[in-house]
């Protein structure tokens, strides 16, 4: 029985894992994208990414994935997505990408914000250019700054996954669910349920640990 | 002639005229200090000179050559920019020295990036590198810094991060080096080492403009000066004569105010 249960809730952590993955390529370059448009000197831009992003922090990432899942076949003949679990991942890689881009962005503007001006008028002055500026000077800067903020929303990703589960993506926690109303020929199972819990304690744990590392290298300065 | 000449610099925020009409030249190995009360237009003066703000109007030339024309339409490239910028050297009231590098990294950095775009850089590196090394070395030496080359600026005192910032500065031998009030942002025990750096950079002749509000400084270290007032030149002459013997009614009221001085 062990076994089997392991084996299933494997399954499921390595669907977390992929949806965790997607998530951060996706999420990161297209949060700096986003922050730089909410950002731009041109208004119209500005106001309209701000405003994109106060509606997608400003409402729950369940209802996002719902509604991108359900709602375009509601209104177009047939559902866009491909069928079963290749378009549940992609709705739910898109809406966690989408959603956390938007977060990554106010940390990311935050990071490039924070950066006092002086530091690029000293490289100006210095005749540097302004990608020189950027890598050399702002970027390390703006690195040490976003950590802890970024690390803080990457452990929070790790466990928002299990939302895919309400179009049935078979992540972690649905893996584990599953037991409990049969499954691979068990039913009523609660301990599988718990344990997935391990997993979840076990991932953010390394990755704490990780971040820890990456903040204590970037202890040799100070901003 | 004159190394650094300034005509009619203008220069308004939104309503506010920072800056009219400004004109004054500097004669090379002059040291000149500019007082004034704050928002008289002095760091906005020296922000236009090292093209940190843009003039409405005026010139500025050096060495005859001008580096700025407000009636000059297009746009220069930033290669252009670059150049025309590195006549002047500027150190900051606050350093702004860049926190991940140590002193000498800091003191280096412009140096090796306009060292790479030399096309011998490739062959030459390690001899460059290391010229660029010893040069960036000799200056922290000369600021009395040599044992904290390898410190990083939280390592080090606001005089010690203003002397890096000086030899930053200096390591680029701009024609004219600008001190935008270098011992504002420190604790008045520390102002004396930074003091003593410009005075001795004053005696080896090194063209320099000084913002100040120590007054005593302004007058024994320059050799001329210039008060503002309301983004105008009010008095400007021998330092020693502006600040001891102001011919002026409004330069005398500041100077009374700044107190100390008879």
């Amino acid at each position: 029985m062990i076994g089997t249960v392991l084996g299933a809730l494997n399954q499921g952590f390595l669907k977390t894992l992929q949806l965790f993955g997607v998530t951060l390529l996706g999420a990161i370059p297209l949060g700096l994208l986003i922050s730089f448009g909410s950002m731009s000197k041109f208004q119209p831009l500005r106001w309209l990414t701000r405003t994109v992003v106060w509606i997608v922090r400003g409402t729950p990432l369940m209802l996002q994935l719902i509604i991108l899942y359900y709602v375009p076949g509601q209104i177009m003949d047939a559902s866009p997505w491909p069928m079963g679990e290749n378009g549940r991942f992609l709705a739910s890689a898109i809406a966690f990408i989408f959603n956390y881009a938007c977060y990554f962005s106010e940390i990311f503007r935050g990071g490039i914000e924070g950066v006092p001006k002086g530091q690029r008028e000293a490289g100006q002055v210095l005749g540097m250019t302004r990608g020189q500026i950027f890598f050399r000077v702002e970027l390390m800067q703006m690195v040490k700054r976003i950590v802890p903020p970024i690390s803080n929303e990457i452990i929070t990703l790790v466990k928002d996954t299990s939302l895919a589960r309400i179009i049935a993506y078979e992540e972690l926690i649905k893996a584990g669910y599953d037991f409990l109303k049969g499954s691979h020929g068990y039913s009523g199972l609660l301990w599988p349920l718990f344990f997935t819990g391990v997993y979840y304690l076990l991932f953010s744990g390394l990755l704490t640990i990780a971040f820890n590392k990456t903040e204590r290298r970037l202890d040799y300065f100070k901003v | 002639m004159a190394i650094l000449e300034v005509q009619a610099l203008s220069k308004r925020f939104e309503e506010l005229e920072v800056l009219r009409q400004i004109d004054f030249s500097l004669e090379a190995g002059e040291a000149l200090s500019i007082i004034g009360s704050s928002g008289s237009g002095k760091t906005t003066l020296l922000r236009c000179l090292n093209f940190l703000e843009t003039p409405d109007a005026g010139r500025v030339l050096v060495h005859g050559e001008t580096v700025f024309d407000a009636a000059e339409t297009k746009k220069l490239s930033e290669a252009a920019l670059r150049r025309r910028r590195l006549h002047f050297g500027l150190v900051f009231q606050n350093f702004n020295l860049f926190p991940q590098y140590t002193a000498l990294e800091n003191v280096r950095l412009a140096g090796l990036l306009l060292a790479k775009e030399r096309p011998d850089f490739r062959e030459k590196r390690k001899e460059i590198v290391a010229e660029l090394n010893e040069r960036a070395m000799f200056l922290l030496t000369d600021m009395g810094l040599a044992d904290r080359a390898g410190h990083y600026p939280h390592q080090l005192s606001g005089g010690q991060q203003q002397r890096v910032a000086i030899a930053r500065a200096l390591a680029l031998e701009p024609d004219i080096l600008c001190f935008d009030e270098p011992t504002s942002a420190l604790d008045p025990e520390l102002t004396g080492e930074v003091l003593r750096v410009i005075r001795s950079l004053a005696e080896q002749r090194t063209t320099m403009i000084i913002v100040t509000h120590e007054m005593a400084f302004a007058r024994d270290v320059a050799d001329r000066a210039i008060f503002m007032d309301g983004g105008v030149i009010v008095e400007q002459g021998p330092a020693k004569e502006v600040i001891d013997h102001p011919r002026e009614e409004r330069t005398r009221q500041f100077l009374s105010r700044y107190g100390g001085l008879s």
